[in-house]
């Protein structure tokens, strides 16, 4: 992490010295422990602010989109696959794109870190190759600190990540990384496709019963970028605005579905959830359908048409009678 | 045909302009019997059906949902039906994995001239979400609803 960091900041600095880019879009250490935050850094002084943690769980193809003029952007593999197909969405343009890339080792979750430790307030985090060191204090006020394994804190997404190096890279942080994270995706898609109907309603009624409709999945997510969002719509409205178990299904049926055959499954939706919430239940098990349907990975080249984008001839039709 | 039984579905029924919508005229100027428990909406082509629509019907209290184009290649404006078969397929797997019946959405091909096809299909459909009785997920609870009257 030291060595990435030291590598994002050199590679900023260049950039902006020698005016390749406007800016750079990167991290910072966030305002509380175990966050970290989207920054812009328009001069080599701010360049030095940049960091990378395990705690870059966002997504920063979300900021980039769209974006006027030059930038570089620091994307591990999920984020450079986002950027590739906002290239090919025309929401960026590759001559004005330097992708800082950076093998990923895959994120962790501060909730998991949280519960762990739940003695703990915690103040700061170390990280070593295998695990991290969670510092803090306990309930009686004295010094305490933990070490906790990698494996046992990793977001849900990054234990089955398919591509932790980054695509599309102008340069690269640090060696390649094992491309995949070893978990296997296809596995654990679909952990209610062994139920009846009737169990399957359930989980998907408990899964998102505590939704609160902040939109902050929809938000973070670099896929959402219509002008008006569906849930906006009022002439007519598709999707109500109420609390209705109904309501909110619907909201999150849609919002997955519109990310079907798009989603790298970079999991910022879960980790910016202030509830928690799974929503990749849906769109991994969208993701794993159209890899079954079309053979298709979202983002590995900005020139690929996008699956709902296309079609053949002899697609299968399972329902179609 | 069998005898409607006691519980009479509400089926919302989505009709290409150019092929199933006129299956169904034929259909009445053949006089072919068939029951009358959807309503039948039409639409310019299938590549404009939406989830939207779909979740929207069930939403109201649809009980089932049937969705009926153009054959593969016949497509009035050229390639509609190919995109929608597409996410349909998508959405209809999306639909069955969070607790939908397999019966309750149906999806098929009809030509304007297949009026016989339209009753059988017709038949299937009512026939089979009859069986499944009325569905009760996705259903909003209206009578909640403080504008229900007012608009």
């Amino acid at each position: 992490m030291q060595e990435r960091t030291q590598n994002i900041r050199a590679a900023a600095r260049r950039l902006l010295e020698e005016k390749k880019v406007d800016c750079v879009i990167g991290y910072i250490e966030g305002t509380i422990p175990l966050r970290a935050q989207p920054f812009v850094a328009y001069t080599p002084e701010e360049a030095d602010k940049l960091i990378w943690s395990s705690f870059c769980g966002g997504n920063l193809a979300t900021i980039t989109s769209a974006r006027k003029g030059t930038m570089a952007v620091v994307a591990q593999g999920c984020v450079s696959r986002n950027l590739a197909g906002l290239i090919h969405e025309n929401r960026l343009e590759r001559k004005n794109l330097h992708v800082i890339g950076v093998p990923c080792i895959g994120m962790l979750d501060f909730r998991k870190i949280e519960a762990r430790v739940p003695y703990m307030n915690v103040v700061s985090v170390t990280e070593e190759e295998n695990s991290i060191t969670v510092h803090g204090y306990d309930t009686e006020g004295n010094e305490a600190s933990e070490t906790i394994l990698r494996r046992e804190v990793k977001r849900d997404n990054c234990y089955t990540c398919l591509h932790r190096n980054p695509v599309n890279a102008n340069e690269t942080v640090a060696a390649p990384v094992d491309e995949t994270a070893g978990g296997n995706i296809d596995y654990i898609a679909t952990p209610w496709i062994k139920l009846d109907a009737d169990g399957r309603k359930q989980e998907f009624a408990k899964n998102f019963a505590s939704c609160i409709r902040c939109y902050a999945c929809r938000d973070a997510c670099p896929l959402c970028y219509c002008t008006t969002c569906f849930v906006d719509e009022n002439m007519p409205q598709w999707c109500g605005k109420t609390q209705d178990p109904a309501d909110v299904q619907t909201f999150h049926i849609l919002r997955a579905f519109h990310c079907a055959g798009r989603c790298t499954d970079c999991g910022a939706c879960e980790t910016a959830c202030p509830q928690g919430i799974k929503m990749r239940r849906l769109t991994s098990m969208l993701e794993k359908d159209v890899r079954r349907l079309w053979e298709y990975e979202p983002g590995m080249s900005d020139e690929a048409e996008p699956p709902l984008a296309t079609f053949t001839q002899n697609d299968p039709q399972e329902h179609f009678k | 045909m069998q005898p409607l039984e006691a519980f009479e579905p509400r089926i919302v029924a989505f009709f290409c302009h150019w092929c199933t919508y006129g299956a169904a005229d034929l259909a009445g100027v053949n006089r072919l019997e068939y029951p009358a428990s959807f309503r039948a909406v039409r639409i310019p082509c299938t590549g404009r059906m939406s989830p939207k629509f779909i979740l929207h019907a069930f939403r109201q209290g649809a009980d089932g949902i049937w969705i009926s184009g153009c054959h593969p290649g016949d497509c009035h404006y050229g390639t509609g039906n190919y995109h929608s078969r597409r996410r349909m397929e998508l959405f209809n797997n999306l639909m069955q994995y969070i607790g939908f019946e397999e019966d309750r959405l149906h999806f098929s091909w009809i030509s304007s001239a297949e009026a016989e096809k339209f009753q059988q299909k017709a038949i299937e459909v009512v026939q089979t979400v009859q069986a499944l009785g009325p569905n009760t997920h996705l259903v909003k609870d209206i009578t909640l609803d403080p504008m229900r009257g007012v608009i």
